[in-house]
């Protein structure tokens, strides 16, 4: 292992993100914030209650898990976008690393931005509702496998992208209707049976069913579910990013 | 003398069907100085870029320090140190976290102590806080050169490393090739500048069309380089040249009506002096003359159409 260079890539972007922080911060607690008078006040007013929580304390896991996974994906395609874009990506290219030691590298530090504004979000649900949460341990483990599984995609979203319409293209287009479709604001039961069974095909609902057991027991999915498919999600991602390397796809000529 | 490149056969077809590299065999010796002469489109930055593994090999091998680049990347890849044709940095990032950023990505323990070194011979250490984006051209450019030594290269490939670099910062950066030179570390840069090879080189090889046409020791090389050929219009044809030019090797040219003189520039005696004192005893009367330095194009020329005068 090149851990000098896992080390230096990930200082690196860190260091970048570092720069930027209020940005990166502001605005995932301004738009949380917002969620919660729009869903958790004006809506939460009529639903009383679901599955035996409240409103507004059961939003709040698929908030924080709408902001993670679009941060984990921003954040690491946009790591390995820049490069690529500004011609610097030459030097990772010609370095003594291998796919695992990159990846750790800015996989990592796409992921730890997003775990970093997760917990965020998590503190600032706290001034607006009462959060009771069962499994502390595996909220912070679905937390950890999410933004690095979702940072794998933003990554392979990274080298794929030509242009920055693209990068923007596949989180707006693809990640949020995802999520928002995935339970975060409702829990999937409440649906009509046909619509339970095509959900089941988003890979979404899985981590914030799991999630969302983490905070208070109740699931849609069972808690193996949606660890099975986080690993599953994972691999399929490592797999990509170990071919794209190996056959140098949009990154050598 | 042990090489420590080895290139063997190595080919390149891009997707597409261009052949930038047609079997091209070159051995570099350990702590040389190899200049690559040859035209635009010639296959330069692409020969250096497999080397380097910025792009895929079509066939063939290459060994750096003995290990093969794909198989033994790690151990190949260390060794190696890179300056890009085209200036590639991060600019909103400091100079020296970019240098440092270098090292540790090779793999090195950090060295606070030899990066100020680094960044002293190359005249940015006073720039060592400057965001990279405000700085000029010639600097960006050592820029590059700072964080393609970062890491202690035993190779370094320098890609025109003078491309857009005025007069001044040209000697300096020759100075600091000569430094790494006396350190033993073998350097391989390509140029366009004929001076810069007669300056820096220990070797000279020329590409053209993918095919490494020759590789040879500078001296001879820029002796045949440094050829000019002097043309005397007469005023009148003449049939013959007369006895005592034609011992000089003079030929008649353009149907009678000229003279034409081969010299050598870096001969202590070109021999014009005498040449002109036996046309004019030879009672033959000037209409004009020029002189033309055969060029690297001439030599280019020449040996792709296989006849090297
Ligand atoms: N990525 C690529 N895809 C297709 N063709 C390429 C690519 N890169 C280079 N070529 C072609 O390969 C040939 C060799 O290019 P190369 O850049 O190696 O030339 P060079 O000797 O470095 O020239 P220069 O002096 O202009 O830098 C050229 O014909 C070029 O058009
Ligand atoms: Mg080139």
């Amino acid at each position: 292992m090149n851990l000098q260079a896992i080390r230096a890539i990930y200082l690196f972007e860190m260091a970048r993100t570092f720069r930027t922080i209020w940005q990166s911060i502001v605005s995932p607690v301004i738009s949380t914030s917002l969620y919660f008078i729009v869903f958790g006040a004006a809506i939460g007013s009529r639903i009383e209650t679901v599955e035996g929580v409240s409103y507004g304390a059961f939003i709040v896991p698929g908030l924080i898990m709408l902001t993670v996974l679009q941060q984990s994906v921003t954040n690491a395609a946009f790591g390995i976008y820049f490069p690529k874009f500004v011609g610097t990506i030459y030097e990772v290219l010609s370095a003594p690393v291998t796919v695992i030691e990159i990846v750790i590298g800015y996989v990592g530090a796409a992921a730890t931005k997003a775990l970093m504004i997760g917990l965020i979000i998590f503190a600032t649900a706290h001034l607006f509702v009462d959060l009771p949460i069962v499994h502390p341990v595996w909220m912070i483990a679905f937390l950890v496998m999410t933004t690095f599984s979702f940072a794998m995609l933003g990554f392979i979203l990274g080298i794929w992208a030509k242009n920055f319409e693209q990068l923007n293209l596949v989180p707006m287009l693809v990640i949020t209707p995802l999520v928002f479709l995935g339970g975060s604001f409702y829990s999937i039961t409440m649906l009509p049976p046909v619509w339970q069974t095509i959900t089941l095909f988003n890979p979404v609902v899985y981590l914030i069913s799991g999630f969302r057991w983490s905070f208070f027991g109740t699931a849609d999915v069972p808690v193996a579910a949606s660890l099975a498919a986080i690993a599953l999600f994972a691999g399929l991602c490592l797999l990509a990013i170990w071919a794209i390397f190996r056959t140098g796809w949009r990154l050598r000529s | 003398m042990s090489s420590i490149v080895s290139v063997q056969g190595l080919t390149k077809v891009f997707p597409g069907g261009l052949k930038a590299l047609k079997g091209v065999d070159l051995e570099i010796e350990e702590g040389e100085v190899l200049a690559l002469l040859g035209p635009n489109g010639a296959g330069k930055t692409t020969l250096i870029s497999i080397i380097c593994g910025l792009t895929t090999m079509s066939g063939g091998r290459v060994t750096v320090g003995g290990h093969e680049i794909t198989r033994d990347f790690r151990a190949a890849r260390e060794l190696i140190g890179l300056v890009p044709q085209e200036l590639h940095v991060e600019g909103f990032e400091k100079v020296i976290n970019t240098v440092r950023f270098t090292r540790g990505l090779f793999g090195k323990k950090p060295d606070d102590a030899l990066i100020e070194q680094i960044l002293m011979d190359l005249a940015l250490w006073d720039k060592r806080n400057e965001k990279i984006i405000e700085l000029s051209g010639g600097m960006k450019r050592r820029v590059m050169i700072a964080k393609a030594l970062a890491h202690e290269p035993r190779v370094l490939f320098l890609d025109e490393p003078t491309a857009g670099v005025d007069v001044e910062l040209r000697q300096s950066m020759w100075q600091v090739m000569r430094g790494l030179k006396d350190r033993g570390v073998t350097i391989i840069l390509t140029t366009h500048y004929i001076e810069e090879a007669e300056a820096m080189a220990d070797r000279v090889g020329v590409i053209n069309h993918g095919e490494l046409l020759l590789v040879e020791e500078t001296g001879p090389l820029m002796t045949r380089m440094g050829r000019k050929t002097l043309t005397v219009d007469l005023s009148a044809p003449i049939d013959a040249v007369p006895g005592p030019l034609a011992a000089r090797g003079v030929e008649l040219g353009n149907g009678g009506t000229s003279l034409v003189y081969t010299y050598d520039t870096a001969a202590e005696q070109t021999g014009i002096t005498d040449l002109l004192s036996d046309i004019r005893e030879a009672g033959l009367h000037l209409a004009d003359l020029h002189t033309r330095q055969s060029s690297l194009e001439d030599i280019f020329v020449d040996l792709v159409n296989g006849s090297t005068r």
